[in-house]
């Protein structure tokens, strides 16, 4: 059987750099929007009502459905438009980052060029599929 | 090396989380999927699941924050040893903490 050749990542600006680099500025990114979502729970009285497993919750993802079941009386301040966009943004950026993620992974114990531009292909799709469906679930709830 | 698997593996486990966390509230919201999206929902809401999954979403966090570090200042790689150290003194309080509060409503208290 032939080994299979494939050539060795160059050097430069080029794809791969750039996804490396958005790789480490959307993880900058998404540390942002979870500070700024504990803060703004904080001030929304999370201190007396939610234990620190439903601030990261929060933090991760600021959606209602992730308020519900704690003790906040009122979640009328958790929804809304500006969560709705933060929402939106987190899932951009944790979308992008861990589609290439597991892409990455993927391609270290994958050699055939072929079989790799059909995984990419296909990681492509899904992004998109997924990001629509949480769009659909972020306006919806 | 330890650090490189666990972000690895964690990050893997959150991607097929996320993904299924969300396709299931996505059916939870359809008249013909509420069924299956509430089966899933009902796995995730598990305390056992959550003690996992915040162990690989914290881990990859923090892990994280390191490698950007480490990777957008080259000149502090010198020092990627004590790095290691540190995260794990930030990881571990805040990992036992969120584990406090998962058992202790997990087991109703």
């Amino acid at each position: 059987m032939k080994t299979p050749v494939r050539t060795a990542p160059q050097r430069g600006f080029n794809f791969d750099y750039l996804m490396w680099l958005f790789t480490r500025l959307s993880a900058l990114a998404m540390y942002l929007f979870a500070i700024v979502g504990i803060i703004a729970a904080l001030l929304m009285s999370a201190r007396q009502n939610m234990t620190i497993a439903d601030l990261m919750r929060w933090a991760f993802m600021p959606n209602p459905n992730h308020v519900i079941n704690t003790n906040i009386p009122d979640i009328e301040a958790w929804k809304g438009i500006f969560w709705q966009v933060m929402g939106i943004l987190m899932l951009f950026f944790a979308g992008s980052h861990g589609i290439h993620g597991l892409l990455n992974v993927l391609e270290d114990y994958i050699s055939r060029t072929r079989i790799r531009n059909i995984l990419r292909i296909l990681g492509l799709l899904v992004w998109v599929l997924m990001s629509a469906v949480g769009i659909y679930v972020i306006l919806t709830s | 090396m330890l650090t490189y698997i666990l972000h690895r593996i964690g990050g893997l486990c959150i991607v097929i989380f996320v993904s299924l966390h969300m396709l299931a509230s996505f059916l939870a919201n359809q008249a013909w999927g509420t069924t299956a999206g509430i089966f899933i929902n009902t796995i995730y809401e598990n305390w056992l699941f959550q003690i996992f999954i915040f162990f690989c979403a914290l881990f990859h966090v923090i892990n994280g924050l390191r490698i950007v570090i480490l990777d957008l200042w080259p000149k502090l790689i010198e020092f990627q040893r004590e790095a290691i150290w540190i995260e794990w003194f930030v990881f571990l309080p805040i990992y036992g903490i969120a584990l406090y509060a998962i058992i202790r409503s997990g087991l109703g208290g």
